[in-house]
C-alpha cells in the first residue's frame, strides 16, 4: 500500500461526502447526503429497500455518477478525473451483492487478475497473494474450481478475498448477504467480522442487524434517499430518535 | 397455416426423447411409430416412399451404376449413375486452372492446411508458443507451394488458382479477416462513444442489406477506383476480404447478441479492480460473450464457407465454377448430375465437420474445459 | 460521527488544465472528434480518389444514364419494354423480374417450410427424421450450387415434344413449366377486387363481433362469416359474369406448346433453389416457434377450460407468432436477396441487368448503388415493419 498519504490523525475522514445529491431522469435517489467516514471505522448502512444505500456507496467508488456535492477519498476528490477514479478505485475493494465473480475464470485467476494487470505484480507473486487471502477467508482448497461449482458463501468469499488482493484500505460491502441461503450468511459474516477486527474501514450495507450491533461503530438508517439519522449502534437501537427508524427497527428486528 | 401450433395440443412432441420409453423396443416402436390409428398410417406412408427412394438410389447409384470407365458411352449405355465422371474429370473439378502438372503442389499444400487446422482446432495445442510459428511455418510454405517462383517450383498466378484449395483458401481468409473486424464492430456498436456507435449501425445495417453479389460487384469493379493511380491490389485479396466484410457484419449481429447477454455486475466487478477498458473488454467481457455465441457463430462460419461459392459470379474458379465449367465438356456433360453431388457432398461434409467440431466445444464449455 | 464540514458546502475547486486533459468527458470528446474526423478523411480520399480515376479513365459520371437507350433486348419482361426503351426502364423491368421471381419463391419456402417444420416436431419418429434430414440438406449446400443444379435438371429436360406431363394439367420440359390456366376474362380483375372486399369486410366484421362479446358477453362465432365473405363474395361476381369456366391448357404443337402459361426454365430452376434452401431455414424457425409455447401453458388454458380453439387462438398463436414472425420476416428478405444469384444462370433480374448496363456504359459506381439502394430500401423497410411488430407484440416484463 502506498502510505504516502500522511497517516494524520484519526478524525480525519478517509471518506467525506457531503452534499451528494443523484438523480436517475426525474427520480431523486439521493438527497443531500453527507457523511465522514474515519479510518479504521465500521459504518453499516441500513433502511427499506430503494432507500437509497446502494446507490450512496456504489458513489463512492463511481459505480453511480452523483450530480451534486462532493465525494474525497483519502483527501483525492472523485470527479470525472481518470487518474483520480484510477486512484481511488485502487484504494477501494467492494463486495456485490450476486458476487459478480467471472465466471470464466478460475477462484484463482479470479483473484490474481486484479493484481497482475492493474498492480502490475509477477505470475507468482499474484499467487502467493491469492493464495494467502484464500487461507484467509478458508477455502484454499478451492483455488483450482469455477466460480459456479462453489455454493454461495464460498463464492461471496471468493469474492471477499478477490477485494483483498488488491490491498484496499476500504472495504465497500453491498448486501453481501441478500443473496445467500440461510446457512450460508454465517460463514459470510465470520469473514467480514474478522476482517473488521484487523482493523479495516468498512461500509456495509446490510439488514443483518446482529452484525451491525457487533461490529459497527457508526449506523446509518437511510430512507427515501435521505440520511435519517445515524450514531452508534448502542444509540441507534437502545435510543433512536426519529420515528422512521423505530418503524422500520421494529419490522426488521420482529422475525 | 392454422393447424401449425395444434402439435403442441396433440401429441408429446418430445416422446422421443422420454427415457422411459426406451424401456422396450416394442414399447419404444408403439410410443414412437403407432401409437394411434393415424400415427400407424402416416409411418406407414413415410416408410413406403422412404423405402421407394433408397430402392431408387440403390437401383440407380449402385446396382446399375458405372464406376469406373474413361469411356462416356459405356456410361450411356447404362441406366444408373456415372460415377466414373467423378474418376475422369475429379482433377480439374478438385484444382481449376491450375496447371495440370503442378497439381501435386495442391494436394500437399490441402494437407498442410487441413493439418494445421486439425492441430488449431485441438485444446491440447492451444498454446500460443506452438499455434503462432505453426501457422508462419504453414502459411509461409502454403504460399510457396501456391505461388511457386521459388526452390525450382513454376510460378502460377492467383489468376489460375482453382479448385478446392481456393475454396478453402477464400474461407480462410474470410474468417480469419472477418472474425476481428466482427468483433471491432460488436464493440463498436456497444461502446460509450456515440460516434463509434453510429459508424458501426451503418455499418452493420447497410451491408447487412445488400447481396453478397453487390459486395462482390464492388470489390472487383469500385474498389480499384478508390486507390490512387498505379496502386493495384491482387483482385482475390479484394474479394476474400469482400466476403470477410460482408461476413463481419452478420457476425457482429452474434456477438452483440452475447455482449447483451453479459450481466452488468460483470463491468462493476471489473471497474472495482480498476481494471481498463480494454483490460475489461478483453479479459471479462469478450471471453463470456464469445462462448455464448458460439452456437451462432458456428453458424454464420459455416454460413461463410457456403457463401465462397458465390464467387462464381465474378468468375474465380472455386469447386463449383470449376465443376460448372468441367460439365460444359459435350461427352460428359449429361452427368451433371453425379457431379453436383459430388460437389454438394464435399460441402455438406465439411460443413458437418465444423458443427460436429461446434457442438464438441459446446460441450467443453459446459463442462469447465474451456 | 463527524457530520460534514459546513466549509466544504459549495466549494469547488478550480480546474486546472491537467485536470481537464484528464478528465473522461475530455477523452471521450476527443476520442470522438479523432473517430469522425478519421471516417471524414477517408471518405474525402477514397471520393478523390474516385474521382480522379474516373475522369483519367474517361467515365462519365452521374446518373444520366439512366435516360439513354439500352439497345440490349431482355427475355422476360412484365411490363412492356424493348431494346430502344431507356436503361432506366430496363432497371425496372428487372426489379419487376426481382420481385415476381420473390414472390413465387416466398409462397414456395413458406408452404414446404412450414410443413417439414411441423414434421420436425411431430411424435411420429420416422417422419421427425425425415424432415431432420431434409432440413440438414438443404441448409448446408450453398444456394448457388442448388440454383445450378435445378438449372441444369431443367435444361436436361425433354424438348417439348417429349416433355413430362403432369395430370393432365400442364407438361415440363426444357422450355421451363407450362400449365393449364383460365382464359383471360374481365371477370378477373373484379373477382379480385371482390376478394379484397371480402377480406376487408370480414375484419371488419370480426372486430365488430368483438366489440359485441367485449360489450355484452355474448360469443358469436364468425369463423364462417368471415370464410364466407372471403370465397363467396368472388363467387357471386363470378357468378354474376355468367361463370366463365373457359380454360386454356397446353398441348404440343410442333416444337413448342400451344396455350397455357408458361413459365421460363430460368424463373423455374432459380425460385425451386431459393425456395428450397429457404424452406430448410424456414422449417427450423417454426420449429422453435412451436416449441417456444410450454406444454404448460396449454395445461393452464385447459385449466380455464377453454375450448381448442381458443387456446389456439388466445394462448398457443400469440406466443409462437411472438418467436415466428421476426426471423421469418429476415428469411424472406434473405430470399429476396439470395434471388440476386439470378446472373448465374442468366435470369434477367436487377442485378443481372444492372450488371449488363455497367458493362455497357462502365458506370460501376451508380449501377452498383442503384442495386444496394433497391435491396437496402427493401431491408431498412422489413426491419421498420419489424421493430413496429415486435414494439406492438412485445410482452410486457416489469
Amino acid at each position: 500500500m502506498t502510505q504516502s498519504a500522511k497517516p494524520g490523525p484519526s478524525a480525519d475522514p478517509v471518506i467525506r461526502m457531503s452534499h451528494v445529491s443523484k438523480w436517475y431522469g426525474h427520480f431523486q435517489v439521493l438527497h443531500d447526503v453527507s457523511l465522514d467516514v474515519r479510518k479504521g471505522e465500521r459504518v453499516v448502512v441500513c433502511g427499506p429497500s430503494g432507500s437509497g444505500k446502494s446507490t450512496l456507496i456504489r458513489c463512492i467508488n463511481r459505480l453511480e455518477v452523483h450530480q451534486s456535492g462532493q465525494i474525497f477519498v483519502k483527501g483525492l476528490e472523485m470527479t470525472d478525473n481518470v487518474k483520480n477514479i484510477d486512484t481511488i478505485r485502487r484504494h477501494i475493494g467492494m463486495v456485490f451483492q450476486n458476487f459478480n465473480l467471472f465466471p470464466h475464470l478460475t477462484v484463482l485467476e479470479n483473484l490474481t487478475l486484479g493484481p497482475m494487470l492493474t498492480r502490475q505484480m509477477k505470475k507468482s507473486a499474484a499467487e502467493d497473494l491469492a493464495m494467502h487471502f484464500l487461507r484467509k477467508v478458508r477455502i484454499p482448497e478451492q483455488s483450482g474450481k469455477y466460480p459456479l461449482q462453489l455454493s454461495g458463501g464460498q463464492q461471496q468469499r471468493v469474492a471477499i478475498a478477490r477485494s483483498l488482493c488488491m490491498e484496499p484500505e476500504i472495504m465497500l460491502f453491498d448486501e453481501p448477504t441478500s443473496a445467500l441461503d440461510p446457512e450460508m450468511i454465517k460463514e459470510v459474516l465470520d469473514t467480514m467480522i474478522e476482517l473488521a477486527e484487523s482493523g479495516m474501514t468498512m461500509i456495509v450495507v446490510t439488514h443483518e442487524m446482529g452484525f451491525a450491533r457487533t461490529v459497527a461503530d457508526n449506523v446509518v438508517f437511510m430512507a427515501d434517499g435521505r440520511k435519517v439519522e445515524s450514531g452508534p449502534p448502542e444509540e441507534f437501537f437502545g435510543n433512536p430518535r426519529e420515528e422512521r427508524t423505530r418503524a422500520f427497527l421494529d419490522q426488521i428486528l420482529k422475525h | 397455416m392454422s393447424s401449425v401450433p395444434s402439435s403442441p395440443l396433440a401429441a408429446p412432441a418430445a416422446a422421443a426423447y422420454d427415457p422411459d420409453a426406451r424401456l422396450s423396443a416394442l414399447a419404444w416402436l408403439r410410443a414412437n411409430l403407432f401409437s394411434s390409428v393415424w400415427q400407424s398410417l402416416l409411418t406407414l406412408a413415410v416408410a413406403f416412399v422412404l423405402i421407394r427412394f433408397f430402392w431408387f438410389v440403390l437401383d440407380w447409384g449402385v446396382v446399375n451404376a458405372v464406376f469406373y470407365t474413361t469411356d462416356p458411352d459405356v456410361c450411356r449405355a447404362a441406366t444408373g449413375a456415372c460415377w466414373a465422371v467423378i474418376a475422369e474429370k475429379h482433377r480439374p473439378m478438385l484444382f481449376g486452372l491450375y496447371p495440370y502438372d503442378e497439381h501435386w503442389r495442391l494436394v500437399l499444400m490441402m494437407a498442410i492446411y487441413l493439418g494445421t487446422v486439425v492441430l488449431s482446432l485441438w485444446p491440447r495445442c492451444w498454446n500460443l508458443r506452438f499455434l503462432v510459428p505453426l501457422w508462419i511455418v504453414s502459411s509461409l510454405s502454403i504460399g510457396v507451394l501456391m505461388f511457386g517462383g521459388v526452390l525450382g517450383l513454376r510460378y502460377v498466378p492467383t489468376s489460375e488458382w482453382g479448385g478446392l484449395p481456393l475454396t478453402m483458401l477464400l474461407f480462410t481468409g474470410t474468417v480469419l479477416i472477418g472474425m476481428p473486424v466482427a468483433v471491432l464492430l460488436a464493440l463498436g456498436r456497444r461502446a460509450p462513444l456515440p460516434v463509434a456507435r453510429g459508424v458501426s449501425v451503418v455499418f452493420i445495417e447497410a451491408l447487412r442489406g445488400v447481396p453478397l453479389i453487390t459486395i462482390l460487384f464492388v470489390a472487383v469493379n469500385v474498389f480499384p477506383l478508390f486507390l490512387p493511380a498505379g496502386v493495384e491490389v491482387n483482385k482475390l485479396l479484394r474479394i476474400t476480404v469482400g466476403i470477410a466484410i460482408f461476413f463481419a457484419c452478420y457476425q457482429a449481429e452474434v456477438i452483440r447478441g452475447g455482449l447483451q447477454a453479459i450481466p452488468r455486475g460483470q463491468y462493476e466487478a471489473a471497474a472495482s479492480l480498476s481494471l481498463s477498458y480494454w483490460q475489461t473488454t478483453r479479459r471479462i467481457i469478450l471471453p463470456q460473450a464469445l462462448r455464448i455465441s458460439l452456437p451462432a457463430i458456428t453458424n454464420h462460419i459455416i454460413a461463410a464457407m457456403k457463401n465462397t461459392s458465390f464467387v462464381i459470379i465474378i468468375g474465380l474458379f472455386d469447386i463449383l465454377t470449376a465443376t460448372t465449367a468441367v460439365m460444359q465438356d459435350p461427352l460428359w456433360r449429361k452427368f451433371y448430375i453425379e457431379a453436383y453431388l459430388f460437389v454438394a457432398a464435399v460441402y455438406l461434409f465439411f460443413g458437418y465437420a465444423l458443427s460436429l467440431y461446434a457442438r464438441q466445444v459446446e460441450k467443453w464449455i459446459a463442462s469447465g474445459r474451456i | 460521527m463527524t457530520d460534514a464540514n459546513p466549509g466544504l458546502r459549495g466549494k469547488r475547486p478550480r480546474r486546472s488544465p491537467k485536470d481537464i486533459l484528464y478528465s473522461e468527458s475530455f477523452r471521450t470528446a476527443v476520442y470522438q472528434i479523432a473517430l469522425a474526423a478519421a471516417v471524414a478523411l477517408l471518405g474525402f480520399y477514397l471520393y478523390q480518389n474516385v474521382v480522379e480515376n474516373l475522369a483519367r479513365q474517361n467515365i462519365a459520371t452521374g446518373f444520366g444514364f439512366l435516360e439513354q437507350v439500352s439497345q440490349f433486348e431482355i427475355g422476360e419482361t412484365l411490363i412492356a419494354y424493348s431494346a430502344r426503351d431507356t436503361y432506366g426502364r430496363a432497371l425496372a423491368v428487372g426489379l419487376m423480374n426481382t420481385l415476381s421471381v420473390s414472390a413465387a419463391g416466398i409462397v414456395v419456402a413458406t408452404v414446404i417450410g412450414f410443413s417439414v417444420g411441423i414434421a420436425r416436431v411431430s411424435s411420429n419418429w420416422l417422419l421427425q427424421r425425415l424432415a431432420t434430414a431434409y432440413v440438414e440438406i438443404v441448409r448446408n449446400i450453398p444456394v448457388i450450387l442448388q440454383v445450378i443444379f435445378w438449372a441444369a435438371v431443367i435444361r436436361n429436360l425433354p424438348a417439348p415434344r417429349q416433355a413430362v406431363e403432369l395430370w393432365g394439367l400442364g407438361f415440363l420440359s426444357n422450355r421451363g413449366l407450362t400449365f393449364a390456366m383460365p382464359s383471360a376474362h374481365a371477370a378477373h380483375l373484379w373477382m379480385l377486387a371482390a376478394l379484397g372486399a371480402g377480406i376487408a369486410l370480414a375484419i371488419l366484421a370480426s372486430h365488430k363481433a368483438k366489440r359485441h362479446r367485449e360489450a355484452t358477453g355474448r360469443y358469436i362465432d364468425m369463423l364462417w362469416p368471415c370464410v364466407g365473405l372471403i370465397v363467396g363474395l368472388p363467387l357471386l361476381v363470378w357468378l354474376g359474369f355468367g361463370a366463365p369456366h373457359e380454360i386454356s391448357f397446353p398441348e404440343r404443337r410442333g416444337f413448342n406448346f400451344a396455350g397455357g402459361a408458361t413459365i421460363s426454365p430460368e424463373f423455374v430452376a432459380l425460385m425451386t433453389g431459393i425456395s428450397l434452401y429457404s424452406s430448410g431455414f424456414i422449417a427450423e424457425i417454426v420449429r422453435a416457434g412451436i416449441q417456444a409455447t410450454p406444454r404448460g401453458q396449454v395445461e393452464a388454458a385447459r385449466s380455464i377450460a377453454l375450448r381448442p380453439r381458443f387456446i389456439l387462438r388466445y394462448v398457443v398463436l400469440p406466443q409462437a407468432l411472438r418467436v415466428i414472425v421476426p426471423p421469418l420476416t429476415s428469411q424472406y428478405v434473405s430470399l429476396i436477396k439470395n434471388s440476386s444469384i439470378a446472373v448465374v444462370i442468366g435470369y434477367p433480374d436487377l442485378v443481372n441487368i444492372g450488371n449488363t448496363v455497367m458493362n455497357q456504359t462502365g458506370q460501376a459506381v451508380e449501377a452498383i448503388a442503384v442495386m444496394m439502394l433497391v435491396y437496402l430500401i427493401v431491408s431498412l423497410a422489413t426491419s421498420l415493419l419489424m421493430n413496429l411488430y415486435n414494439r406492438l407484440v412485445a410482452i410486457k416484463e416489469r
